[in-house]
């Protein structure tokens, strides 16, 4: 990167990166009134590279250069340069514009909050979306902080040269700022906003209106009702009828907020016919989002309008010829029959809702499929006991024998909602068979996504049927050819353990699994280790002790390097759940001879093991970092530690934090330390 | 001709690129485009460079002079790649460039080679900061113990820098070549076409597209056509059209259903039997399609003639213009020399009155579609003095030539002009011969 192009970055930022610890400091020890000893902070600053990271964390730290200026030059000279950096990669504007929705105490507090709208205003026009978002998201949370008579001499003006403004990333902008400033300000200006937003209603760029659409519903909750029926309501018309169908799909969006404003009675006449074609649109992404939008549509127009129109529409959207459509719809499904009025939802259900959902359980559209799947257990509970054994039972059936494993594993996750109502003996007979076809399907992802289930069949079913028909499988899952499927096949099992106990775990599951040391295959000899990692917690010291811990052992002469390495990473994390006594007649001396292993590896691994340093240091500076931040300054207990634990490892951030706890005095100490630290760091960065 | 008092001439205005006759291939111009006002006109490379050219503010000392188009920036917007899964080299030569509908101070334009369509950004900046706290003007550190006090830098003017960087890249939905770009009217969206699928993106997002049509049969054996080009309408965000390499063009609407495999317009002529030969095929595959600027017509080149079709029509073209009928009997050897597979592009002028494609011999041809008149030009140095008015070319076709004819055994066939471009308002046209590009303009009387 160039210096010309990144100007936050190269001046003023990359200083900052370093000035911003040195703020840190400076305001923790505040008016040090030394200079040259603040300078000393830069020591390190010469050796780190410039880049979009740095710049980025500057950026993000931006607050401290406000700090360290001043509101007065924070005023004058900060807030000028920003306004005419726009010139940065996106993420960098993107910080910018997050930061200065926080910057109100900065330049002043309320009073001067006004100075923040230029740069703000510029950064609304970049063509990034994401970064004309946040300075959107920002200006309308200072806009809060503005007085009424700011808000009118300062930010509505604003807004109205963002609505006029010749590009319509600026345009855009402009819609979502009038929703914040109209209900605090006077009556005439108000009308202003309202022909303003009617203005970007009709813009020439569809980019506009979209923008106008999407906030429709919001700046229809803060207009007097009269001028919702009056203005909101026709362009709210309007834009449901554009000629391009991605606006008209936003005011779909809109139809929920303005039904739920509208009194009952106007909403036949003022959204109805609206909604009604929007759900016969020529256009399928118009329907896929009436059909996305059911359930707050259901409930925005009420009971009686659900009955009469909604119902018809729904089930049209169920049949509707495009499968994008009728998955959406098929989602819904559940919900919309949820919230059906209670007094006709069964028969509602069962003469227009179920032949249609029966429809789509042989739907050609794997997609609906798997969306049904996903909901139609739900229904088990809305249509009670018998009502499910007669019509939802064979239609659960069906799908557990679709050819589409997703639609199988839909059922299967679903299974719960079904056992509350019916019981699960009833589709035990067609759920083993899915369970084992899935369990051995060809594609790992598919394995892998049943496997995930298994603990919730296991509670479901019941130790048992467990027992009997999946124990096997789930031994199967731990020599799978594919590692991501043994890993979760263990971590299965560990979940299997808190579901059923440690007695179950040493019956069933502890002795197939130590067995497999023996196998002649090593990737399954270290699948007995990561499952003792996993299950030593759950089947508590005892297990761990007698059964486990020797085997482990034993395996520390394992003739794969993998494996002995996998023996120390083993011992080190089951030791918390060892007894003492263990550990240092049994353990200690197996770690003692791994770490004098020919293989740099092992050795490596068991001296982690036995200092069990590395833990220890990564709490030790969680506790340094939180202590430099909420415990006033300690320097005795923490010059101790920080000695103690070498400051070799200590990260240059760290450093920092620890002068800011330390104080002045101790701080020669650490800079002593800091030279010495020059060469790793270097090649840190 | 071109003008409504039907007597336009043409005349030279400049010509860009290298004079000597040895031709570099990574120089070869592969795509040229005006930007939605035509003010700036790019031009994309086999090297896989794009040059942005801008039209100089209008001197009003000499109106005689329109203002010239100057180079405003030059980036390498592709570089040749391997794929090494396919063990397939990438060229970087660059297929199209398309320009988004301006939407602030900066422009925006895609770019794609076979595989990769890329999001640039050209933007100019005027001001630069100083005031560095840690290092001199001149980039040197400086003493972080002399540093006292903290500076806010200032941005002060300096000369005009264009900066293209790269925005977007929407790499990896291609399996084939990708021919064709289109930015959709909704202004959010493109598509891109490749040899047997085409798929929509949104111009924010890059790790997804949707494709929305796909003709692979599911055995490559029973294959017979393949996806030509593919434009967006101009007015209609949810209506493009894809042409095929057997002459039809389909029109979809994207409103029926998310997968547009089933066409809703199906634009064929049927074929004239007396002309049937082996070549048949080849020559009716479609080269080039593109929409008028009003959204009503759209225009197809294919290796002899150019149609337009009505959008309401869908059985034979309104309108029909031989580029080189001469060339009929010449097919023979153009398929032995793999002339036939040319691919002409072609082009509307402003208000969709003429239309503009190439031929070879460094001719290009126009077609006033009011006046039914037609005419032949040449771009060549040999023309190329300030303000000179370019000489109607006429090829002889057999028979006895008569003076100023050309005979089509004459006909320079290594000279073709494929890539051509009318200003969006103007009477400005930029014609790219093989590594130079030439801008004409109508004469102000």
């Amino acid at each position: 990167m160039t210096d010309y192009c990144c100007p936050i970055c190269s001046l003023l930022m990359n200083f900052t990166c370093y000035k911003s610890k040195l703020m840190k400091f400076t305001c923790y020890k505040s008016k040090l009134g030394n200079d040259s000893f603040l300078t000393s902070t830069f020591l390190t600053a010469e050796t780190l590279p410039e880049g979009e990271i740095l710049r980025l964390n500057s950026i993000k730290k931006l607050s401290t250069i406000a700090l360290a200026l001043g509101v007065e030059r924070t005023r004058t000279e900060l807030l000028p340069f920003l306004t005419d950096t726009i010139y940065d990669e996106d993420e960098v504007l993107l910080a910018l514009a997050e930061q200065l929705g926080n910057f109100t105490m900065l330049v002043g507090g309320p009073e001067y909050v006004h100075c923040l709208l230029p740069p703000l205003e510029s950064l609304a026009t970049v063509e990034e979306t994401v970064v004309r978002d946040k300075a959107v998201e920002s200006l309308r949370k200072i806009s809060q902080e503005h007085s009424p008579v700011d808000l009118e001499v300062h930010f509505e003006p604003l807004v109205k040269r963002l609505a006029s403004g010749d590009w319509f990333t600026s345009r855009t902008s402009a819609c979502g700022l009038f929703s914040v400033c109209y209900p605090r300000v006077s009556s005439t200006v108000k009308a202003e906003i309202r022909q303003h937003f009617r203005t970007l209603c009709s813009d020439d760029t569809p980019m506009v209106r979209r923008a106008a659409a999407s906030k429709l519903g919001e700046f229809a909750k803060v207009l007097e009702l009269d001028y919702v029926k009056s203005d909101i309501i026709s362009l709210f018309t309007a834009l449901a009828s554009d000629e391009q169908d991605s606006v008209r799909l936003l005011a779909v969006e809109a139809c929920v907020s303005i039904a739920t404003l509208l009194p009952q009675e106007d909403l036949e006449t003022l959204v109805m016919p609206t909604l009604r074609q929007a759900a016969e649109d020529k256009s399928w992404r118009v329907r896929y989002m009436v059909a996305d939008k059911f359930s707050e549509l259901q409930k925005a127009v009420g009971p009686e309008i659900t009955k009469n129109d909604l119902v018809p529409a729904f089930q049209n959207l169920l049949k509707d010829c495009e499968a994008e459509v009728r998955a959406a719809a098929a989602n819904k499904v559940k919900e919309f029959c949820e919230n059906l009025p209670e007094d006709s939802r069964e028969q509602i259900i069962m003469t227009h809702i179920l032949p249609c959902v029966k429809e789509l359980v042989s739907d050609t559209n794997q997609h609906v499929k798997s969306a049904l799947a996903s909901v139609i257990m739900g229904l088990s509970t809305i249509l009670g006991k018998d009502n499910t054994i007669e019509h939802l039972l064979p239609l659960f059936l069906a799908q557990l024998k679709d050819e589409c494993p997703e639609v199988r594993l839909n059922i299967i996750s679903n299974l719960d909602c079904v056992n509350e109502v019916i019981g699960i003996r009833q589709l035990s007979q067609s759920l083993l068979p899915a369970i084992v076809e899935l369990a051995e399907d060809a594609k790992w992802r598919v394995r892998l996504a049943i496997i995930e289930y298994m603990p919730l069949l296991a509670g479901q079913l019941g130790v048992e049927f467990f027992d009997e028909k999946l124990n096997t499988l789930c031994m199967a899952w731990l020599i799978d050819h594919v590692y991501a499927i043994r890993e979760a096949a263990t971590c299965n099992l560990m979940k299997l353990v808190e579901k059923f106990g440690a007695e179950w775990a040493q019956n069933t599951i502890v002795p197939k699994v130590l067995g497999m040391a023996n196998d002649p295959n090593y990737l399954h000899r270290m699948t007995t280790l990561f499952c003792i990692n996993a299950l030593s917690e759950a089947c508590g010291q005892d297990i761990t002790t007698k059964q486990m811990l020797p085997v482990v052992l034993k395996m520390s002469n394992d003739q794969v390097a993998n494996v002995r390495f996998n023996v120390a990473k083993s011992l080190q994390k089951i030791g918390p759940v060892l007894d003492s006594n263990a550990l240092q007649s049994e353990v200690k001396p197996v770690l003692e001879k791994l770490a004098t292993d020919t293989d740099m590896d092992v050795k490596y691994f068991a001296q982690e093991a036995i200092s069990g340093t590395a833990a220890a240091k990564q709490i030790i500076f969680g506790i340094l970092h939180l202590t430099a931040l909420i415990l006033p300054p300690n320097p005795e207990w923490t010059t101790t530690h920080l000695y103690s634990l070498g400051m070799f490892q200590v990260e240059l951030v760290l450093v920092d934090q620890y002068k800011a706890v330390l104080g002045v005095h101790s701080l020669h100490h650490l800079t002593v330390q800091e030279g010495a630290l020059q060469p790793r760091q270097a090649q840190a960065v | 001709m071109a003008g409504p008092g039907g007597d336009m001439q043409w005349c030279f205005s400049q010509v860009k690129g290298a004079i000597d006759d040895d031709v570099a291939e990574a120089d070869i111009i592969s795509t040229v485009e005006f930007n939605h006002t035509g003010e700036l006109l790019a031009t994309g490379d086999k090297g896989g460079r794009v040059v942005i050219f801008q039209q100089e503010i209008e001197n009003k000392s000499q109106p005689q002079f329109r203002s010239e188009y100057n180079v405003y920036s030059t980036f390498q917007s592709h570089e040749p790649e391997f794929d090494y899964l396919k063990s397939l080299e990438i060229e970087e030569k660059i297929n199209k460039i398309r320009w988004l509908p301006q939407k602030n101070a900066a422009q925006f334009l895609l770019s794609t080679n076979d595989k990769t369509i890329k999001l640039w950004k050209i933007s100019e900046r005027d001001k630069r900061p100083e005031g560095y706290n840690l290092k001199e003007e001149d980039g040197r550190y400086k003493d972080p113990n002399t540093i006292m006090s903290l500076r806010v830098p200032v941005l002060i003017p300096m000369d005009l820098m264009v900066e293209a960087s790269p925005r977007r890249v929407f790499a990896n939905a291609h399996t084939y070549h990708i021919n064709s770009i289109s930015v959709n009217s909704d202004n959010e969206t493109y598509l891109s076409a490749d040899d047997l699928r085409i798929n929509l993106w949104h111009l924010e997002i890059t790790d997804r597209s949707f494709n929305i049509v796909d003709i692979k049969p599911a055995n490559m054996e029973e294959l017979t056509e393949v996806i030509t080009a593919a434009e967006f309408h101009p007015h209609q965000c949810n209506t493009f059209v894809y042409s095929s390499s057997k002459g039809t063009i389909r029109l979809c609407d994207m409103r029926a259903s998310a997968l547009c495999d089933k066409h809703s317009k199906l634009f064929e002529e049927p074929e004239d039997p007396s002309n049937r030969s082996f070549f048949s095929e080849i020559i009716s595959s479609i080269s080039d399609v593109k929409f008028s600027h009003n959204g009503r017509y759209m225009m197809t080149r294919d290796y002899l003639s150019v149609k337009i079709w009505d959008l309401n029509m869908e059985n034979r073209p309104v309108e029909t213009y031989q580029v080189h009928e001469y060339l009929r009997s010449k097919l023979c050897s153009l398929y032995e020399n793999d002339c036939i597979f040319d691919k002409f592009e072609c082009c509307w002028n402003g208000n969709d009155s003429v239309v503009m494609t190439g031929s070879y011999n460094n001719f290009f041809r126009m077609f006033d579609r009011g006046q039914r008149r037609d005419v032949t030009l040449e771009a060549s140095r040999e023309n190329s003095k300030p303000m000179q008015v370019l000489k109607p070319r006429k090829v002889c076709a057999g028979g006895k030539r008569k003076k100023d004819e050309i005979s089509v055994d004459s006909l320079d066939f290594n000279k073709k002009i494929l890539h051509t471009a009318w200003h969006p308002q103007d009477n400005i046209i930029a014609v790219a011969t093989t590594n130079n590009l030439y801008i004409f303009q109508d004469k102000v009387n």
